[in-house]
């Protein structure tokens, strides 16, 4: 590990010197990413909204039991974990992978490897996944949280997984760059661990599954870490790309990067068992997790440090650029729902929260404040580039991130108090089962309203994004201008 | 960082260790666990966890299938720990070997309901659990637990009157006049599969808190 040798290197490697040069691959490179990522963000996008209706119906069962009762396919016992999977495998992933491969492509200098491959890959991710949410609803479930999807989708999913991932190596292999900035080292982080984790999870719980209680240190040893070696060094890399680059100076400090990202790979990959707090599991494994999630403290408070120095007299720039207002808010969930995530692994907190709605309202700080704003702040930026149209309305940028940043409070912070009330009522043994379920009542309805606000902000986006292929499609009437992405002009300047 | 290999080996290095420690060692660990004996009350000799019987078993299908994990748990956590004893959910604490001979071990994480570990005690009528799944806010006012009306039949009455298996219901709750509701074959499996639900046996690892008076619990159990 080396030092670099003018900070400045850090943010923009292989200074090109020569500008019409550096502008005309960053050209080829944003142009041979426009049909993988399209597909790509477009289909995630689709499943974004099935995934919402799936979490509005599964919401509105909560307090209404009532509500689409008769049919077996949307009980609430199917819908909800088919919502999950279409979030985090349809929307989420997908998305995290086109913001993965196209910034592996401009850190590496490298333009699209066959971009037509990679969107086969791609369509048959998108089969995998409805064969498994079909087959979800109509009652395959594995029941295995994070896991459901039936045996029979999953090898479609890992063909596709697999092509992806070779894509996203190859790139590295091909770099012109010889520095590598510390965005790539969460991606390249990320290509690698996601199918070690899901071909073990697979294997032990599905396929050959493992004997008693290890399926469950299997499940949440894979679930958690969907979450902390997936999810969150696509959306870490990511913000330590976008925030420089927005603002236009490097990141703070090269040696905070390099702890952060090292303890996080140290730490985090424990944590799963703290799942099972109380559980039927020897102490050993549970302890070991707990004190694993106490040091997340560290890659934590490293990286909130070093992206608040990033920004610092910079804040003004919230204001114009939508790519940073996303990435910033979806920085500051990411501190909030790890600091969450500590208190939540202690015995004393996991004794009240555990097993409550705390845990799902924990959940979408994470996977949504955190990972989805950020997602949307890097589609925000890399449309543009590569369509080569700009944004259409404003008015819609500006509703999709007050109506998900709105929802999402409305979302986190009732549920969380609500979830705190309902663990001490539950442990408070002489309250009747009733009146502990009575008390949630609130929490859930207010839940549904948020849950409205967020699907108002996807609808926004959506509809400004159809607005913008159309200018693609159509008749070309407008030159490329920076309207919405700070200070610098697309597909022309670009990294 | 700008060596490549370097980096390589400690992504797969970080993930390696949990890998071993988190996955391969439970394995190891308890991986071997076998069922255990134990004598009841009347000299016989019990061994405890059994595989379930096949109309329970296609039971816990469909506790899969339909979902309930995601509102209740199958675990008592230990005395002392959260209200799970204290609020009878079990009489003691769940331990390792209580899951070996589970398919698909159903831990959950939520208690939007009760936990289920012991159901098979708490409540073991079937008509009771016929009547709860049909609609659950027939026996517990303002539940949120979806009723599964598609697990039942509702039919005409025929020339030979009401069926025997026909549920009670009456209030708001009553079909048309002239119209029953019959459990199908799914509703009863999984009701066997409610029922099969106990875990009050005496195990070396976790024992039965001690009776005053009376049959020891786990003879009881047993029966
Ligand atoms: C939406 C959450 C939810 C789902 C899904 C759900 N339940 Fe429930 N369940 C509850 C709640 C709340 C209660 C407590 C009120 C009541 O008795 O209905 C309960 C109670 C029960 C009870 C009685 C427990 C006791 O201690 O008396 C049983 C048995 C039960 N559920 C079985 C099931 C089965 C079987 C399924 C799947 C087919 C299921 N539940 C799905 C929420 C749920």
């Amino acid at each position: 590990m080396s030092a670099p040798a003018k900070p400045l290197s850090a943010l923009m490697p292989g200074d090109v010197s020569d500008e019409h040069a550096k502008r005309a691959l960053l050209a080829e490179i944003d142009a041979s990413c426009r049909v993988p990522l399209l597909f790509f963000f477009v289909s995630a996008l689709a499943w974004l909204l099935v995934g919402t209706a799936l979490a509005l119906v599964s919401s509105i069962k909560l307090h209404d039991p009532a509500f689409l009762a008769e049919c077996p396919w949307l009980t609430f016992g199917r819908v909800r974990p088919a919502h999950l999977n279409a979030v985090i495998y349809g929307w989420a992933s997908q998305t995290g992978i086109g913001v993965t491969l196209w910034l592996m492509c401009r850190l590496c200098r490298v333009p699209f490897v066959a971009p037509g491959l990679a969107t086969v890959a791609a369509l048959f991710w998108n089969l995998g996944l409805s064969v498994g949410i079909v087959g979800i609803l109509a009652g395959d479930s594995t029941s295995i949280e994070w896991l459901e999807l039936p045996r029979y989708a999953t090898p479609i999913l890992f063909f596709s997984y697999a092509l992806i991932a070779v894509w996203g190596v190859i790139t590295f292999r091909l770099r012109r760059e010889r520095h590598l900035y510390v965005s790539q080292w969460y991606l390249l982080a990320a290509l690698l661990w996601f199918p070690w984790l899901y071909a073990t999870a697979q294997i032990l719980l599905v396929l050959e599954p493992a004997r008693g209680v290890v399926q469950g240190a299997v499940n949440w040893w894979f679930a958690h870490n969907v979450l902390g070696l997936w999810f969150t060094p696509i959306g870490l890399g990511a913000i330590y790309y976008f925030i420089p680059k927005v603002i236009g100076r490097p990141i703070h400090s090269y040696y905070l990067s390099v702890l952060g990202f090292w303890s996080l790979a140290l730490f985090y990959n424990w944590n799963g068992l703290h799942h099972l707090i109380g559980g039927p599991l020897p102490a050993w494994m549970i302890t070991v997790s707990i004190v694993a999630s106490v040091m997340m403290l560290i890659p934590v408070i490293t990286v909130a440090i070093n992206h608040h120095f990033t920004m610092r007299g910079h804040f003004g720039k919230l204001k114009h650029s939508p790519t940073l207002r996303f990435v910033v808010f979806g920085a500051v969930c990411y501190t909030l729902t790890s600091l969450q995530g500590v208190a939540n692994s202690l015995r004393g907190y996991s004794e009240i929260v555990h097993f409550t709605h705390h845990t799902v309202a924990h959940a979408h700080l994470g996977v949504y404040g955190f990972f989805t704003m950020v997602m949307f702040g890097a589609m925000y930026y890399i449309l543009p580039r590569i369509t080569g149209r700009e944004w259409p309305s404003l008015g819609l940028v500006s509703l999709h991130f007050w109506a998900c940043a709105i929802g999402l409070a409305l979302y986190v912070g009732p549920l969380s108090i609500g979830g705190i009330l309902q663990g001490l009522a539950m442990n408070d043994a002489t309250k009747p089962f009733a009146d502990v379920v009575a008390g949630t009542l609130p929490y859930l309805k207010l839940r549904t309203v948020a849950g409205l606000l967020l699907g108002l902000g996807h609808v926004a986006f959506v509809a400004n994004l159809v607005w913008m292929l159309c200018r693609v499609f159509g008749p070309y009437r407008q030159p490329v201008v920076d309207l919405i992405t700070g200070n610098e002009s697309p597909a022309a300047v670009g990294k | 960082m700008n060596y490549g290999p370097l980096l390589f080996l400690g992504i797969l290095f970080t993930l390696a260790s949990s890998w071993f420690g988190l996955v391969l060692m439970p394995n190891r660990q308890l991986g071997a666990l076998v069922a255990n004996t134990s004598t009841n009350d009347a000299g016989a000799v019990v061994v405890y966890p059994q595989a379930r019987s096949g109309q329970a078993q296609q039971g816990a299908e469909l506790y899969r299938s339909l979902g309930c994990i995601y509102c209740h748990s199958q675990q008592v956590r230990p005395e002392g720990f959260g209200a799970d004893i204290a609020r009878g959910w079990g009489k003691r604490r769940s331990v390792s070997r209580d899951y070996i001979y589970e398919p698909t071990v159903m831990l959950g994480t939520s208690r939007t309901g009760p936990d289920l570990t012991n159901i098979g005690e708490r409540q073991s009528s079937a008509e009771w659990h016929l009547t709860h799944l049909y609609d659950p806010r027939i026996t517990s006012k303002g539940s949120i637990m979806p009723p599964h009306p598609f697990l039942f039949e509702k039919r005409r009455i025929g020339a030979g009157g009401a069926s025997t298996n026909a549920l009670k219901l009456s209030g708001a709750f009553a079909v048309a006049a002239g119209f029953e509701v019959v459990p199908r074959p799914e509703a009863r499996q999984l009701v066997e599969y409610l029922r099969s639900l106990k875990t009050s046996f005496d195990l070396p690892e976790a024992h039965l808190p001690k009776k005053e008076s009376g049959d020891d619990a786990n003879a009881k159990a047993a029966k």
